[in-house]
């Protein structure tokens, strides 16, 4: 059963066309992420399903109830949507406390009960309900802005970018308790954004979008391992490419000759990720596999490294490197061999 | 509950309320332009021709021209000059020479020219005009330059100097052109000034197209000679506002990038300290030192009582115009900066073009225009209090739209969107988060127009219902008959109720820039 569904939805700004024709469905009770640079219209799809943006065409329904279609276009605050924009949106003039309840009517006896309820729920103390927003770090912002969400018991909760604000050390902490607070309330929730580590490890459904389309829906797995085509596969992660030629299931290129599931015969670009790639030092004696090729240069980020290698028929690859690896040096001669089964796409 | 809308376009909205008001307000501001158009050419395009192709239409407009260059050009060096030695340089107490040279403000001009020819009544011509006005308005240049001086970030500068620029050449190169959009509104202000002032020109003899238009309606209840000479000065506003488009060009002075602004160097003044001081103390002395000592010299010398029962009731009746002016304004100012705020599209582009220009008339086109459709149309409105506090609003509209959009831009984003999203109507919404955030703008909107009110003359010489007499008006008709001690205690009223204003405009620069 889906919670969400868009269909056939074209939308845009003015003259220019941002969505060309896109199809959602969002499980009861899934995260979804919808995946893509900026400028791919996925903000503009979370505004059209919000009904802060009017599509020129398509559907939209939300727990089974149309809100969006021929002839009808129901009002934002009658969709029983959550939303969380970029950066909260609190209300400056508005303590913690009347953010949180804004959404609650005021004669509400259960209002108090309540706020503190979603406090215990996005993990804030008790005491910052009488402060003001600015009075808050970032991270406090936005898990205020998800408490003033789910207070009115949304089945839906749509999150535009809501940790792109925060710096790297608290994004990560956010991100976990925002998870644990929609898993708590058992709600759908439906979130954009451009970073893909964010994507992968937040959501059950990962949505591709680009340039107004979607090229591919699949859970973190699926679409990090089998990505529909090489755009898609360059936004899950670095990729690796060498010219290659397939036959019969199996590919043969520069890196040796790998098993691949793609059905793809004759010249291919022959795609695998960096921790694919198996280095050894040239020097080792009895290692003759692979391929031989020079360190160009290393990019190391403590947890692990991301080593630049020119291999000798020219091409250029980049293997992954763990912690406890042994970084090359530049200039050292090293071979090259792929663990696993590798992606390829027609020339 | 659903609400379906078929006539919204792409995008956020559609026709609401908001739109159809701020229709409505740019379509009432547009009306004098209408009328006085539709009053010139009523006998004929050949009648008009006949009328604007006379030797009086060439003299008006040769001293109108000559007036508008002389004192526009003579605003821009003194107050660059000025700006430029109390923001960029040692100049000794920075904080009072600016406090001194905005404060000429708080005397209105006409309160200025009769100081002046109280004292000197020899003063007449346009070289009495030019200094009288660029004493009185060269703070309309000094003032957005200063500011933006303030807040140059200095970094370009550093770069430059860095990349091998003199400081003559970085001056020249990196800071003029980003002064120069200050420059040219200021210098904008004063020439729409200047093409409307009535009160200085009429006292110094110096016949321009405003104070011609007034006495052809005195002499002549003649609206259709008047609306022709008014058809020409609105011809000579268009050209002044085409020619700041054209010169303003297409700068963009966004910061790049982040990060924290960098206060600048100030230039020490060596030797040059000394002349510089006498320079601008000479100046405050003229612009504002005059205009105090001859007010206080003929309230002395008046022999009247200060606060007489004819002040008070001018008083009062100024202060209910001006809170209804002020109210009123506010209100129409209200939707049509919401709707430029809200979305940028042909329709609200053209609604602020509309309301600009109109706005930008001089005010005794506005009110020859209202007095023309009262006596024409709509006879129960001549004379009438409303006729006088809507030519009040067209022409303060836009003092109004400054604050509140001001107001509007500082409110963070996607608030309304996530009130909607809370359950919130779009009226509901509007009550309960965008006013209490504006609520400040609202207020220094209302302000300004109070407080522009409160010293109008022309519109209100042409429109104020008999028996209605205002400050500016009982000051006036004091003057004009010298009797400046009479006029004293209203240009002493004036002055102290233009003092907030002039406060309001300096701490609005000041926040701008912090």
């Amino acid at each position: 059963m889906s919670e969400l569904k868009a269909e056939g939805i074209v939308a845009g700004h003015g003259a220019t066309t941002v969505l060309h024709g896109v199809d959602l469905t969002v499980p009861a009770g899934s995260t979804t992420a919808i995946l893509g640079p900026s400028g791919c219209g996925k903000t503009t799809l979370l505004r059209v399903i919000a009904g802060f943006h009017r599509p020129d065409a398509g559907r939209v329904v939300v727990a089974d109830r149309d809100v969006f279609g021929a002839g009808l276009n129901i009002a934002p605050e009658h969709r029983g949507l959550g939303y969380v924009a970029q950066e909260g949106a609190l209300f400056p003039h508005l303590s913690v406390a009347d953010n949180i309840t804004f959404g609650l009517r005021r004669g509400d006896p259960g209002r108090a009960t309540r706020l503190t309820e979603l406090l215990d729920l996005v993990g804030l103390p008790r005491e910052v309900a009488g402060r003001s927003p600015d009075q808050l770090s970032g991270g406090q912002q936005q898990r205020v802005a998800l408490a003033r969400a789910l207070a009115r018991r949304p089945r839906v909760v749509l999150l535009d970018e809501p940790f792109s604000s925060l710096d790297a050390g608290l994004r990560a902490s956010t991100r976990r308790a925002v998870a644990d607070a929609l898993a708590a309330e058992g709600v759908t929730v439906l979130m954009v954004t451009h970073d893909q580590d964010e994507a992968l490890s937040f959501a059950d459904q990962i949505v591709v979008m680009d340039a107004g389309r979607i090229l591919q829906a699949g859970s973190p797995l699926d679409v990090y391992t089998a990505p529909a085509d090489r755009v898609t596969a360059g936004f899950l992660g670095d990729l690796v490419t060498v010219v290659g030629r397939a036959h019969d299931g199996r590919v043969e290129s520069a890196l040796g000759t790998h098993a691949t599931d793609s059905a793809a015969e004759g010249a291919v670009e022959v795609a695998l990720r960096p921790e694919q790639i198996v280095l050894h030092s040239a020097d080792q004696p009895g290692i003759r596999t692979g391929a031989f090729g020079t360190v160009r240069h290393c990019d190391y980020f403590g947890h692990d490294a991301l080593v630049h290698v020119a291999l000798d028929d020219g091409s250029e690859i980049a293997a992954r490197l763990g912690a406890g690896g042994q970084v090359p040096r530049t200039g050292e001669r090293v071979t090259a061999s792929v663990t696993g089964s590798v992606l390829t796409y027609p020339l | 509950m659903t609400s379906t809308s078929t006539l919204s376009r792409r995008g956020t909205g559609g026709i609401g309320p908001v739109a159809i008001s701020a229709v409505v307000v740019a379509g009432i501001c547009v009306l004098p332009l209408l009328v006085i158009l539709a009053t010139a050419t009523e006998s004929g395009l050949g009648v008009a021709a006949q009328q604007v192709f006379r030797p009086r239409v060439g003299e008006l407009l040769g001293n109108t021209v000559s007036l508008v260059l002389v004192t526009t050009t003579a605003c821009v060096v003194v107050g660059v000059g000025a700006a430029w030695l109390v923001e960029r340089t040692e100049l000794p107490a920075a904080r009072w020479w600016r406090l001194a040279l905005v404060a000429p403000l708080a005397v209105p001009a006409f309160v200025n020219a009769y100081a002046w020819v109280s004292l000197r009544p020899s003063l007449t011509g346009l070289g009495g005009a030019a200094l009288i006005t660029t004493l009185s308005y060269t703070p309309f240049v000094f003032l957005p330059v200063a500011a933006l001086l303030r807040g140059l970030d200095s970094r370009w500068e550093d770069s430059a100097r860095s990349l091998g620029l003199g400081a003559w050449g970085t001056f020249a190169k990196i800071v003029l052109p980003q002064v120069r959009p200050a420059l040219l509104g200021g210098a904008l202000l004063v020439a729409l000034h200047l093409l409307a002032e009535f009160g200085v020109l009429a006292m110094l003899r110096f016949p321009t197209f405003t104070t011609a238009i007034l006495d052809q309606y005195e002499a002549a209840f003649d609206t259709t000679a008047g609306s022709v000479l008014a058809t020409v000065l609105m011809v000579l506003t268009a050209l002044v506002l085409t020619g700041e488009r054209f010169a303003r060009g297409r700068v963009s002075l966004a910061r790049i990038g982040s990060g924290v602004r960098v206060q600048p160097q100030r230039v020490p003044l060596g030797r040059w300290a000394g002349p510089a001081i006498v320079g601008l103390t000479t100046w405050v002395l003229l612009s504002l030192g005059v205009p105090l000592y001859a007010v206080g010299h003929w309230l002395g010398a008046g022999g009247t009582p200060i606060l007489s029962p004819a002040l008070l009731g001018a008083l009062s009746s100024t202060v209910g115009l001006a809170l209804t002016a002020g109210v009123l304004t506010t209100v129409a100012a209200f939707p049509v900066a919401l709707l430029l705020h809200r979305r940028r599209t042909l329709l609200t582009e053209s609604i602020e073009r509309i309301t600009y220009f109109a706005s930008s008339l001089p005010g005794v086109v506005v009110a020859l225009a209202l007095v023309t459709v009262a006596i024409r149309w709509i006879g129960p409105l001549y004379q009438t209090p409303f006729l006088l506090v809507i030519a009040y609003a067209i022409l303060f509209i836009p003092r109004a739209m400054v604050s509140i959009r001001a107001a509007l831009a500082q409110a963070p984003g996607g608030l309304l969107e996530a009130a909607r999203s809370l359950g919130d109507s779009p009226w509901r919404a509007t009550r309960r988060v965008l006013l209490p955030l504006i609520a400040p703008g609202l207020l220094s909107g209302f302000a300004m127009v109070f407080l522009a009110t409160c010293v109008e003359l022309t519109a209100t010489l042409l429109l104020a219902p008999t028996g209605t007499t205002t400050l500016a008006t009982g000051f006036w008709a004091a003057s004009d008959s010298l009797d400046y001690g009479v006029a004293a205690p209203y240009a002493l009223m004036m002055i102290l109720v233009s003092a907030p204003l002039t406060w309001l405009l300096l701490s609005n620069s000041t926040k701008d820039t912090r």
